[in-house]
Formats: C-alpha cells, sequence, structure tokens
C-alpha cells in the first residue's frame, strides 16, 4: 500500500519509466526498420519528461525577476531538452535516411529478410 | 601569438567545426581535402601547446562566453584530458596523408567533400567530449561525433555498410540516452551540471539520495560502455568497422572508442569516486570480470575471422578489454597502464587499419584465403603490419609490452595471480590470430589475385612506416606515454574518497 502511494506521488517518474521501457522492448523486439525508429523515439522522448517534469515547481511562475513572485520554476532543463530535442530530430532524421537507402539496397526493411540476402550473395 | 594563447581551449573545438563547414562548402574533393589537412596540421598544436601548459603550471580552467562555472560552460583541461586531446589529434594529423588516394579510390567524387566534412565534424566532437568539463555539453559533442560516425560508416563500399551504420545508429543512440539520462539524474540531486561542482555536491547529498545516484552511476556506466564497445556491448562494433571506408575505420578504432573510454575514467574517478566510495560497490568487479571476458571470447572469435578487417575488429573489443582491465583495479599500476594503452592500441590499430586499406588500395580485396604471399609483393606494407601485429600481442620491444608490463603488475599490487597468468593467456589468443597473418603474408607463394600488387605510394605508405615505428619507439622510450599517463592516473587516484 505504501508501494503504491508513492508510486502515485511520483507519477511523472512512474510514467518516465514507462515509456522507456516501451521504447526499448520496440526497438529489441520489431524487425522493422521504421518502428525500431519509432521505439527509439519514444525511448528518448522519456528522457526529456525525466528532465522535464522536476523543472516546475508546483506555485511557481515563469522565471522573470518580479518583487511580487517569490516561487519561480527552473528554466534550465528546458533549455538543455530543446537541445536533447535538436539531437533526436537529428539521429531520426539521419537514421531514416539510412532506411532509405537501405531500402534502396536491399528492396527491404525487415531485418530478418535483409540478413537472408546477404547470407545468399 | 598572446591573443591566441588563452583562447586555445574553445580553438580546439571551433577550428575543426568551421573547417567542417569550409570542407563542405567546397563541394569539390581536392580543396575540401586541403582544408582538412589543413585543420587536421593544427589540431596537435593547439593540443601540444595546452599538454605543455598543463603539465608546466596546472589546469586550464576556460569560461566560454565569460559566464563563471558553474553557471556557464566550463571547459577544463588537466593531464588526462590533454594527454587524450593530443593523441586524438596527432592521430587525425597523422593518417591525414593516407586519405586522399584512399578515399579516391573508395568513395564517389560527388561524396568525397562530404565524406572530409563528416570527418572534421567527428574530430570537433572528440575534442568537444575531451575537452568540456560540462556533463551535457559532453552528451551534445557525444551525439555530433556519433552521428558523424554513422555517415562515415555509411559510406563503406558495400551495402552491409548501411546495415552496419544502422545498427550502430541504434546501439549508440541508446547509450547516449542512458548516458543523458544518468545526468538528468545527477542533475536533480546536485543541481548542477559542471563536473567538479556535481562531484564537489555529490558527497553532502549521499546521505538522503543514495538510491539516485547509484541509479546515476548504473546509468552513465552502461551508457558509456555502449559507446566504448564493452564486451557485450560491442554487437556494433565489428561490422561497422569491417564495412566502413578503411581510412575512417582507422581514425575510428584509434579515436572514437577512446575517447568515450576517457569520458567512463572522467566519470568513475573524477565525479562519482570523489563524492562517495565506488570501492563499496560492485562496480570495480563487474569492469574487470566483463574485461576478462572481452580478452578472451573476443580474441578467441578474431582467430576464426576469414576477412582481415573483422578479425582486427574483434581484436579491438579484446584491446578495448585490456583499458578497462586497468581502469578496474582502481591502482596506480593497473590504471596507469589503462591509460597508456589507449595510446599505444590506438597507434598500433591505426598502423594496422591503415595496412588493410593500403591493401584494399592494391588489390581490391581483404579476404585472408586471398592475401597468400602478399608480403612479398609489399613488403614495407606487410613489415608495418608485422610491427604493430607484434604490438597487440605484447612483444617486449614493442609498446604492447609497456600496456601488459604497467596491468600485470596491477594485477600484482591486488594480489590477484590469476589474472597476471591470464593476461599472459590472451596474449597468446593474440599470436595465434596475428601469427596466423603473418604466416600467410610471408611463407606462402603468392597467389594469382595478387601478382600485380606493390607498395602504395608514399603519401601512403609515410603514415603506416611512422605509426609502425611510433609502436616501436614507444617501447623503448617511455617518457611521453607511460610518464604521463602515470601523472593523470595519480592525479585521478588522489582525488579518490
Amino acid at each position: 500500500m505504501e508501494t503504491l502511494a508513492t508510486a502515485l506521488g511520483h507519477y511523472n517518474y512512474v510514467i518516465t519509466i514507462f515509456l522507456m521501457m516501451i521504447g526499448l522492448y520496440i526497438v529489441v523486439v520489431r524487425g522493422n526498420m521504421v518502428k525500431k525508429l519509432v521505439g527509439l523515439s519514444i525511448f528518448q522522448t522519456s528522457v526529456y519528461l525525466l528532465y522535464i517534469a522536476p523543472g516546475k515547481i508546483i506555485g511557481g511562475t515563469a522565471p522573470i525577476i518580479d518583487p511580487a513572485f517569490k516561487v519561480y520554476s527552473n528554466p534550465l532543463p528546458h533549455v538543455l531538452i530543446l537541445t536533447a530535442i535538436v539531437v533526436g530530430v537529428a539521429t531520426l532524421a539521419l537514421g531514416l535516411a539510412l532506411v532509405v537507402r537501405i531500402n534502396e539496397a536491399y528492396g527491404t526493411i525487415e531485418e530478418d529478410e535483409i540478413f537472408e540476402r546477404d547470407r545468399e550473395t | 601569438m598572446s591573443a591566441v594563447w588563452p583562447h586555445l581551449p574553445i580553438l580546439q573545438v571551433i577550428i575543426p567545426l568551421f573547417g567542417a563547414l569550409l570542407a563542405g562548402f567546397a563541394r569539390r574533393s581536392g580543396a575540401a581535402f586541403a582544408i582538412t589537412l589543413v585543420v587536421s596540421w593544427l589540431m596537435p598544436l593547439c593540443a601540444g601547446a595546452m599538454l605543455w601548459q598543463v603539465l608546466a603550471s596546472g589546469p586550464i580552467s576556460y569560461h566560454l562566453g565569460s559566464w563563471p562555472p558553474p553557471w556557464g560552460i566550463e571547459y577544463r583541461v588537466d593531464v588526462l584530458n590533454a594527454f587524450v586531446l593530443m593523441l586524438v589529434s596527432t592521430i587525425g594529423a597523422v593518417i591525414m596523408p593516407f586519405a586522399r588516394r584512399s578515399v579516391a579510390f573508395e568513395i564517389e567524387e560527388g561524396q568525397r567533400a562530404w565524406f572530409y566534412c563528416m570527418y572534421l565534424l567527428c574530430l570537433t566532437g572528440l575534442l568537444g567530449v575531451t575537452i568540456t568539463g560540462d556533463a551535457f555539453n559532453a552528451f551534445v559533442f557525444l551525439e555530433i561525433s556519433s552521428l558523424s560516425t554513422y555517415v562515415l560508416i555509411a559510406l563503406g563500399r558495400d551495402r552491409r555498410a548501411l546495415l552496419a551504420a544502422f545498427q550502430y545508429l541504434i546501439m549508440g543512440t541508446i547509450g547516449a540516452t542512458l548516458y543523458v539520462a544518468g545526468v538528468g539524474l545527477l542533475y536533480l540531486v546536485t543541481g548542477s551540471l559542471n563536473m567538479v561542482d556535481i562531484a564537489a555536491r555529490l558527497g553532502p547529498a549521499w546521505a538522503d539520495n543514495s538510491r539516485a545516484i547509484i541509479a546515476a552511476l548504473a546509468f552513465v556506466t552502461v551508457g558509456v560502455s555502449l559507446k566504448l564497445a564493452l564486451f557485450p556491448l560491442h554487437a556494433w562494433l565489428p561490422n561497422a568497422y569491417a564495412y566502413a571506408p578503411s581510412w575512417a575505420t582507422a581514425f575510428l578504432s584509434a579515436t572514437a572508442t577512446k575517447v568515450a573510454i576517457y569520458l567512463l575514467v572522467r566519470f568513475l574517478f573524477s565525479i562519482f569516486g570523489v563524492a562517495i566510495d565506488f570501492r563499496a560497490l560492485p562496480v570495480a568487479a563487474i569492469v574487470v570480470a566483463l574485461s576478462l571476458a572481452a580478452m578472451f571470447v573476443a580474441s578467441l572469435i578474431a582467430v576464426f575471422q576469414s576477412n582481415l578487417s573483422r578479425m582486427l575488429a574483434y581484436s579491438s573489443v579484446a584491446q578495448i578489454g585490456y583499458i578497462t582491465l586497468g581502469i578496474g583495479f582502481v591502482n596506480l599500476a593497473g590504471l596507469t597502464g589503462g591509460l597508456v594503452h589507449i595510446v599505444n592500441h590506438a597507434l598500433m590499430k591505426a598502423a594496422l587499419f591503415l595496412a588493410v586499406g593500403a591493401i584494399f588500395f592494391r588489390v581490391r580485396t581483404v579476404r585472408l584465403s586471398e592475401l597468400a604471399g602478399i608480403g612479398r609483393k609489399m613488403p614495407i606494407t606487410m613489415a608495418a603490419f608485422t610491427v604493430a601485429g607484434f604490438g597487440l600481442v605484447g612483444t617486449p620491444g614493442t609498446s604492447g609490452f609497456i600496456s601488459k608490463w604497467y596491468l600485470a603488475l596491477g594485477a600484482l599490487e591486488k594480489g590477484w595471480w590469476v589474472v597476471v597468468f591470464l593476461i599472459v593467456a590472451s596474449s597468446l589468443i593474440a599470436l595465434v590470430y596475428v601469427g596466423r597473418v603473418l604466416e600467410l603474408a610471408w611463407l606462402r607463394e603468392p597467389s594469382d589475385a595478387i601478382k600485380d600488387a606493390n607498395d602504395p605510394p608514399l603519401s601512403m605508405l609515410l603514415p603506416l612506416v611512422l605509426l609502425a615505428a611510433a609502436t616501436i619507439y614507444f617501447g623503448l622510450d617511455t617518457e611521453w606515454t607511460a610518464g604521463i599517463a602515470s601523472m593523470a592516473a595519480k592525479d585521478l587516484l588522489g582525488g579518490l574518497r
């Protein structure tokens, strides 16, 4: 019961772990390369959440200094994750470009069929 | 000169970054090569000046945009990363002349300028990871180097290069994401991203957050281990090295995994080791166990390869095992052995892969069955290969012996006689796979497939011979390798709790 209460109290971390495991599972289990990349993106996104969620302070405002406010949210995680999103987009774009080239070279994007075609030659 | 001097740390990263842009815009391969050559030759000057400065007057701290740490990004150069910077930039400079003919032979004209552009971006990333004192900045540079590496591999001559690049992309991204999750946990616990600052705040935070810190340690260690191909996380490496363009393989095998090893050492010794007593955790024991497994399993797999590049790739996994073994000992001799093997292995493996590139340049194949008698046709190339091969085995008189000597001393200091025996035994396996190639190359009659082969032109031969000579030189005079490595190891161990 206590564990459940802790888990509910930290529900944002529970979601993070859930997304992380789903992403990793897709990457490992799926043979289709586009699906693998989708899984990889979900995996990366979970880490964005890990950074962003704790940056919000309940009752805090935007970090613009004003004598009327005492509590501010932390803007730094957002900035970090903007960078990480750019890295993630670049990775996804490069991954998809590779999939296009693999499809041109092999005529398929299923991993097991590709291994079969390599074995034939 | 005096205006440039204080800005060396940022120049080390900015010059290759802008060089990459110029090379990309140049479009013509000749112009791109010229830009790349100039940049590659500037880098060791920059790194050498910093190494000299660090040895003379202690660590350099450079504040980006004059924002003081921990708020701004700090570039921090101490003996350890000046040593690695020097290695990466020197390897790039020495093997660059080899690239022109090798790249012209293996890559289409339209893609050559992009190849040089990607190489310079990769160099930017590797130097950036090494020089930065900011954990998140290290992630960004890690991904700059990794993304450009995937492209370099995909430019390989075989369609399997595409598949290798894709598999590396998946594994590398998982590794980087795990690393950044670990850094995130550290940031949650300490509120800082500056490595020195994290180390200072982690100790007081340990009492309340020990679980989060152990999770962060696990995330970072596994993430970086994927990048450095620690057994059994090495699955991406053999195909990537076997199908990438020859010159790219030589560069990557000598530098990319080494920089990841540096990052692991930095986190274990300068961040976690300063704050918590990680000797009480099983990290070092796990690293030692995996390293021993790498030394044996990967060496044994190498013995049974029919393709020369793949054999050397598996040998790389085994040799990385020696480096991490020394790190896992957590004592002066062991750590010195690990760090010195970073340099020694980089020099030998670059020489070996350049020799493979030269062979491919002449006979268009690297399958062992077709290379019988190659030593008689390409004597200088294979002589360099032989010297570097003996370095891999660890024969006295080569630099490989120095590394293994320190590793054995480290194991003895621990009282681990069995490990000393295992280091010697795994070297014997290396003797088998190197000896197999040497027997084939020197003692057989040349086959028809290679009857027209001869040594490559001077621009390719010179880097190869230089690296092979370095393998012997650093086996005799160890002041610049083991001397600096032991200074770095002393610094790292002195900071441990």
